[in-house]
């Protein structure tokens, strides 16, 4: 084409001209791929043939190896491409059968013996024997890489060793009633046994990923998605859906859209807020379920190591059992349910959430410390504690109160419950200041002794040997910083309660007593104050998932179980006459048109910019 | 500047050996070699600066890596030393910091705490979402700003100009993390025009289903950014127009009887062009950094959402390494404009 440059007129419709050309191209290429795009974008299915369940998570996958995976979305994907020596049931929590078939203990608890089911395949077709099961365990006890994860199961094993196909035989150094609650996957020998470096091995190269349980690693894009076939030859019922897809969407307001729009089938850990919006949204149905965490503050005591090195500048006053007591008297529990969690919650007995009943405790209706605010000025009064010119107490030597509570500022509900307990404590003359501050400062706070109330809380396992163990004297750190717990708790007889029950493996009902009267000293001696146990809130589509197991059944959850039970029985719902939110036919055309407009603006720009540089010359 | 008598060769008019005409020998360096030099050096320097800061920068932070990734799960205190150890936390901090100088002189920039590969791969996975989120809304934000910086200019005090730059600035007051979660309520789970997040739909396949899939999840995250950063295009080229509008050249052209269109192309635009240039040479280094809210609303898997759950551990070899990636990318961006205003602009030539 000539130029000319006395006529620009040209150059403009030179360019329209040339947009309405490329649009055209755009769109008909647009139109053209139609066909096959809005199958593809269909929730229905994310890569092929069959039914897809997506699943929102808010964590990215930190590593696909079983040795090294922490963080809970990896386990839970671990819980579905993997299996382990037992399972826990579905409905009630206990250890029932996995790929050991049966067991039996010798030698006073020190010697078990597995039978291993002879009917297990990896997905690549080689048998699963004892042997990867011993291999397994036993590099976790060799090797400090593979440790990383899952370590602390192993602590107390001497060997594990496969005496044929069929029998696995573990030696411990000590009794553990834990032997059914080993939360390994076990990965296949024939795969593993090259990995040179078990600490660097991430597990994410070589796809589909071989392991045994009822679905297969077949993809994982970073940070974006990980896809997981069924298994049909899963020596179990084989899953449902034929397809499970986890997408990575890090902000939750945007999972509660994206759930809306129908892109993904389940949502969890939702606020009150959102759990009432959803709950009145159509094709949506609300999970309510008890909570298996719980939340609660704890007490600086005076911390010191296991040498008994006092260390922090903690309040010296709050040594005193009965000040300790006085606060946890002042504090309503089921205020705090009401006014935090909009009634999503349950007011907290002892230190084990209520949906493990049998480990759960409570303290009797006479319960010497329940909210009574008279009660607690009372003990106060009592002790020496006398009120100053300002309404605030002060301790028998001479001590203000004025102490600090240290909340998290990244959780919402922690920030309320800090705001009512400054109240509440205000009420027997304890002044709070409130540091509401980022997680990384509470931990620093905490392992360097220097709060006097902190917010803390903990999941808690069907078995719930390590929420109990981290209060033994033997959690106190070695050092000031090493210490593996959120209080610096140590009482005698609460170790040996602690003894008795890790080696009483022969003895269910014997231990839960044990376990209940642990509960029992904790609560008395004031420095964990559990407050609520939070239901655990998560939503899921009723027009792409007809059924879905909850743990335990009934009033359980779906996401984060002790198993794969959720995502093995979802049952995909009857496909709805309408195709669905897929993407509209017209909206991938408009966006050809979008992004070429834009080129096209671009280009013209630039076409202006160059002939006026000419024109300058 | 009338007729056209060289119109068949702009590009060889302009680069014909600089060399020769201004390369003298007399007294050392040439200027254009003395002004690169300087230019490039002071750049090394920042960088260097840059580097240093961003290590004692992050270990300020407060809280333990270590700590912070096995929050809430058992582990014995074996576990803990064992990853410390594999960290390097246990070593001093000026054996620390020497560790980092050697790894980011070499490219090494370190193992990620959370991820356990190669930061470098990871900036490397993560830089071309970012890029291509970053590098449309620039554009389209460049030429829509310049588009109406132009137009409000060239008529200020109009009803216009008051309404184009009473919506830009209140659209660059917004902050774009809620203008992202608005248009995903409005339009994506509203009306169901568009995805809610994420760059791709999982299981499409076909090199154009995969474009047109991901030019569809693009759409909401570049407006987003666009309504956000145009304004400041918009003003910067708004302004300039209004300084250039009393010159007497302008007077001049229309005097010659020039239409006002002709002249607003051909005198004032390339004129006023000049600051606005820089300016987005400037952004070019900062959007990398800038859309790290809108990446993490709309979880687009970039630079942006990297660095955020980087923070979030602390998981120190990321934080650190895009600390340098952002600042350097600004460094170099503000070295391209250096080098690239003299070819624009005669009058710094020399």
């Amino acid at each position: 084409m000539a130029r000319s440059q006395d006529r620009p007129g040209r150059r403009a419709a030179a360019a329209l001209s040339a947009l309405k050309t490329s649009s055209a191209a755009v769109l008909a290429a647009a139109l053209a791929a139609l066909p096959a795009a809005p199958a593809a974008a269909s929730p229905g299915a994310g890569g092929g043939e069959g039914d897809t369940l997506t699943i929102a998570v808010s964590q990215p996958v930190d590593s696909l190896s079983p040795f090294l995976a922490q963080r809970l979305i990896s386990t839970n994907i671990h819980r579905l491409a993997y299996d382990y020596l037992t399972n826990y049931d579905p409905e009630t929590n206990e250890p029932i059968p996995a790929l050991a078939e049966s067991w039996e203990t010798t030698d006073e608890g020190r010697t078990w013996t597995f039978t291993i089911r002879d009917d297990v395949e990896w997905s690549d077709g080689e048998p699963l024997t004892a042997e990867d099961i011993a291999w397994t365990y036993t590099t976790m006890m060799e090797d400090e890489g593979a440790a990383t994860a899952n370590g602390n199961f192993v602590a107390n094993f001497e060997s594990a060793t496969a005496v044929d196909d069929t029998t696995l035989r573990i030696e411990l150094a000590e009794p553990q009633a834990t032997m059914l609650a080993l939360d390994i996957p076990i990965v296949p020998k024939h795969v593993w046994e090259d990995v040179e470096d078990f600490g660097a091995f991430n597990n994410d190269e070589d796809f589909p990923i071989v392991g045994s349980g009822p679905f297969v690693i077949t993809d994982h894009r970073p940070n974006q998605s990980i896809t997981l076939e069924a298994n049909e030859d899963y020596w179990r019922d084989p899953p449902k859906f034929d397809r499970l897809v986890f997408r990575y969407m890090p902000e939750k307001d945007a999972q509660v859209e994206a759930l809306r729009a129908g892109e993904v089938s389940f949502i969890a850990d939702l606020t009150p807020a959102q759990a009432d919006a959803l709950g009145e949204t159509e094709n949506i149905a609300v999970n309510e379920a008890t909570g298996k965490r719980f939340q609660a503050f704890t007490v600086n005591p005076g911390a010191r190591t296991q040498d008994g090195e006092e260390f922090g500048d903690g309040h010296p006053a709050l040594t005193d059992r009965v000040l300790r007591q006085a606060i946890m008297r002042a504090i309503d529990k089921n205020e705090i349910v009401e006014s935090v969690y909009g009634g999503y919650a349950e007011p907290a007995g002892g230190y084990i959430p209520a949906r493990y009943e049998d480990y759960h405790w409570e303290p009797g209706d006479d319960d010497p410390l329940g909210f009574d605010v008279e009660a607690a000025n009372e003990m106060l009064d009592e002790a020496g504690y006398e009120r100053g010119d300002d309404g605030v107490r002060v301790s028998p030597d001479g001590d203000r109160l004025e102490l600090r509570l240290h909340v998290h500022n990244d959780r919402p509900d922690y920030v309320a419950m800090g705001r009512l307990i400054d109240e509440r404590l205000a009420d027997i003359g304890i002044e709070i200041d409130n540091q509401t501050v980022d997680p990384g400062v509470l931990s620093d706070a905490l392992y360097n002794g220097t709060y006097d109330l902190i917010f803390t809380g903990w999941s808690v396992n069907p078995d719930p040997d390590y929420v109990l163990g981290i209060h033994t004297c033997d959690a106190l750190p070695v050092e000031r910083g090493t210490m593996r717990t959120d209080a610096y708790f140590c009482d005698e007889e609460y170790d040996r309660l602690y003894e008795q029950q890790l080696a009483n493996y022969d003895d269910p009902e014997g231990r839960a007593e044990q376990i209940r009267q642990m509960q029992e000293i904790l609560y008395e001696e004031a420095v964990v104050n559990v407050l609520t146990y939070a239901d655990v809130l998560e939503a899921y589509r009723t027009d792409q998932i007809s059924d879905i197991q909850v743990q335990p059944d009934p009033g359980g959850n779906i996401w984060g179980q002790d198993g794969h039970w959720a995502w093995t029985s979802a049952t995909p719902a009857e496909p709805a006459a309408a195709a669905g939110p897929g993407v509209p036919t017209w909206a991938l055309a408009g966006v050809g048109v979008l992004v070429l407009v834009a080129v096209v603006g671009g280009v013209v720009l630039l076409r202006r910019r160059s002939a006026t540089a000419e024109d300058r010359e | 500047m009338t007729a056209p008598p060289a119109a068949g060769a702009p590009a060889t008019g302009a680069a014909p050996a600089p060399a020769p005409r201004r390369g003298g020998r007399r007294g050392g360096l040439p200027p254009t070699v003395r002004y690169l030099g300087g230019r490039i050096l002071t750049a090394l320097v920042s960088l260097l600066a840059v580097m240093v800061t961003s290590f004692f920068l992050f270990r300020v932070l407060p809280g333990d890596p270590v700590t912070a990734l096995t929050q809430g799960r058992a582990v014995t205190v074996e576990q803990l030393e064992a990853m410390r150890r594999e960290f390097g936390l246990d070593q001093p901090l000026p054996q620390q910091f020497l560790d980092y100088c050697l790894g980011m002189l070499t490219l090494d920039f370190g193992t990620s705490y959370q991820y356990r590969v190669p930061v470098a791969d990871l900036i490397v996975e993560r830089l071309g979402p970012t890029l291509l989120l970053a590098g449309t809304g620039t554009v389209i934000a460049a030429a829509l700003g310049l588009a109406l910086g132009t137009r409000a200019g060239w008529r200020r005090g109009s009803v216009m100009d008051r309404v184009d730059t009473g919506v830009a600035l209140t659209l660059w007051s917004v902050p774009s993390f809620w203008l992202g979660l608005l248009l995903i309520v409005l339009l994506a789970s509203g009306a169901g025009l568009f995805p809610t997040s994420g760059m791709s739909t999982p299981g499409v396949t076909g090199t154009l289903n995969v474009a047109l899939d991901v030019a569809h999840h693009m759409v909401l995250p570049v407006a987003t950014m666009v309504a956000v950063v145009y304004a400041q295009y918009m003003m910067i080229m708004r302004s300039s127009l209004v300084d250039e509008a009393g010159s007497d050249y302008l007077t001049t052209a229309r005097a010659k009887g020039l239409r006002d269109a002709l002249v607003l192309r051909r005198h004032a635009v390339p004129n006023a062009l000049l600051p606005t240039v820089t300016l987005i040479f400037l952004n070019l280094g900062r959007v990398v950094s800038g859309v790290i809210l809108i990446e993490t609303v709309f979880a687009w898997p970039g630079l942006g959402s990297l660095f955020y759950s980087g923070l979030r551990v602390p998981d120190l070899p990321i934080v650190q390494a895009l600390f340098v990636v952002f600042a350097g990318s600004v460094i170099l961006m503000n070295l391209l404009a250096d080098l690239v205003y003299p070819l624009l602009d005669p009058r710094v030539r020399t």
